[in-house]
């Protein structure tokens, strides 16, 4: 038989991602003509395209944290104490940006570890200034300037950040099946995740022991 | 993360004035924090005016109240301008070219009567409005603009006709401009009642310290 399959994302943490990805496409693309006045001029609607964008702002952190928030989160939990989880050989591996290699890679590298710190901090600082340029009237003028600002140098990052992100998921099919199917096959997980694949052989051999007592 | 974003939203006014005048406006402009234009309105649509259907009603405190056509405004002399336009937010478009005609030009064809002191300014929007004081009014750099980046003022700038207050913040220049009523007091305008200064002199005024408009 083919390399046995193990589990990589269950239905929650992929319901999660896919809502979470429709929301800032929705986002992106609204942003497009809110920013580009040559955009803008051809599409027309601002009012409505503002109204879309500002509401799939607010709606954009519901998916994680209605994931996260009860017995169905376990698994979205645990994979997230995962970014902020970094052992030494992974800090090496950034620090000499990437030509050492880590031997005992875990669920998710380095980079898959800086995008979702980086998203997530994204998500937040966006919905921060993002209300602060909707809801004016309650802030004083200069956070309006300051809120514009860095609204708009974020959102240049988020579109080079989500760009590469589709671009790495693209060119690593097996990774990107796992968004969509759940589960990687055990040699892929040797190959590229050794560390996870261990825990996760350990794991289950104590549930196997434990169920035969 | 955070941290940075509010931090940004603190300092970035600083920040954004550098940035601007480094990126430029023209690809530069692009960039996030670049001068270019955006593109703010009160209401949920624009109002789509025709050449033709265009009026600009002068009432009030005149001897002569007026309903000028779009081709009565490019008969009277033509003024033009080249001037930084600059945004309460922070933006600032470098060395827009504007014609149009002066405001005191259009002021003399009504007449003005001896308590006239002030103008209220009326939108197509119906919703947005601003204010002058005459003396204010009377200044060589404060026109009835119909022309825009050597083009007609286009419908998202606020065409066929706006009014183009060159020393002033970018929401003085009321766009889609409908009627001007002379008056003794002025009401407030639109931004004046949400907070932002009534004689707003770009350097001078909403707390802000930009170069003023020479």
């Amino acid at each position: 038989m083919a390399s046995p399959r193990l589990l990589r994302f269950d239905r929650v943490e992929r319901a999660a991602h896919w809502t979470t990805a429709l929301l800032f496409g929705i986002l992106m693309a609204t942003a497009l003509p809110l920013y580009f006045v040559q955009v803008e001029s051809i599409v027309g609607r601002r009012a409505l395209i503002a109204e879309i964008h500002t509401w799939s702002g607010v709606a954009l952190p519901l998916p994680l944290i209605i994931s996260l928030a009860g017995p169905w989160g376990l698994r979205l939990r645990r994979d997230l104490r995962r970014f902020n989880l970094w052992t030494p050989a992974e800090i090496r591996w950034l620090r000499s940006l990437g030509r050492k290699r880590n031997p005992e890679p875990d669920k998710f590298n380095p980079g898959q570890k800086l995008n979702a710190l980086f998203i997530a901090g994204a998500i937040v600082v966006m919905l921060g200034t993002g209300s602060i340029l909707k809801w004016y009237r309650l802030f004083p003028l200069g956070w309006r300037t300051g809120a514009t600002f860095v609204h708009d140098v974020l959102a240049a990052a988020v579109f080079i950040i989500v760009f590469g992100h589709i671009a790495f998921a693209l060119a690593h099919r097996d990774a990107l099946r796992s968004m969509f199917r759940g589960w990687v096959t055990e040699a892929w997980a040797k190959r590229h995740a050794s560390a996870w694949l261990k825990e996760e052989q350990e794991a289950s051999s104590e549930a196997e022991a434990a169920s035969v007592r | 993360m955070i941290a940075a974003g509010a931090a940004g939203i603190v300092f970035g006014a600083r920040v954004q004035k550098v940035v601007g005048s480094a990126f430029g406006s023209g690809l530069g402009g692009l960039l996030p924090g670049g001068d270019r234009f955006r593109i703010y309105t009160v209401t949920s649509s624009f109002p789509e005016i025709s050449n033709s259907g265009y009026r600009l009603r002068v009432t009030g405190l005149v001897d002569r109240p007026l309903n000028l056509t779009l081709d009565d405004l490019k008969s009277m002399p033509k003024t033009k301008l080249v001037k930084d336009f600059q945004c309460v937010t922070g933006w600032r478009v470098p060395q827009v070219h504007w014609e149009g005609v002066r405001l005191s030009e259009v002021l003399a064809s009504a007449g003005l009567k001896s308590s006239a002191a002030a103008l209220t300014f009326g939108s197509y929007d119906g919703l947005d409005t601003e204010s002058l004081t005459l003396d204010q009014a009377q200044r060589p750099d404060v026109i009835v603009a119909y022309r825009m980046l050597d083009a007609p003022i286009t419908t998202d700038h606020g065409g066929p006709v706006r009014l183009y207050v060159a020393p002033m913040y970018g929401y003085k220049s009321l766009k889609w401009l409908s009627s001007i009523q002379v008056v003794e007091n002025a009401a407030p305008g639109y931004w004046e009642q949400n907070g932002y200064s009534t004689d707003a002199w770009v350097g001078a005024s909403n707390q802000r310290d930009d170069k003023p408009i020479s």
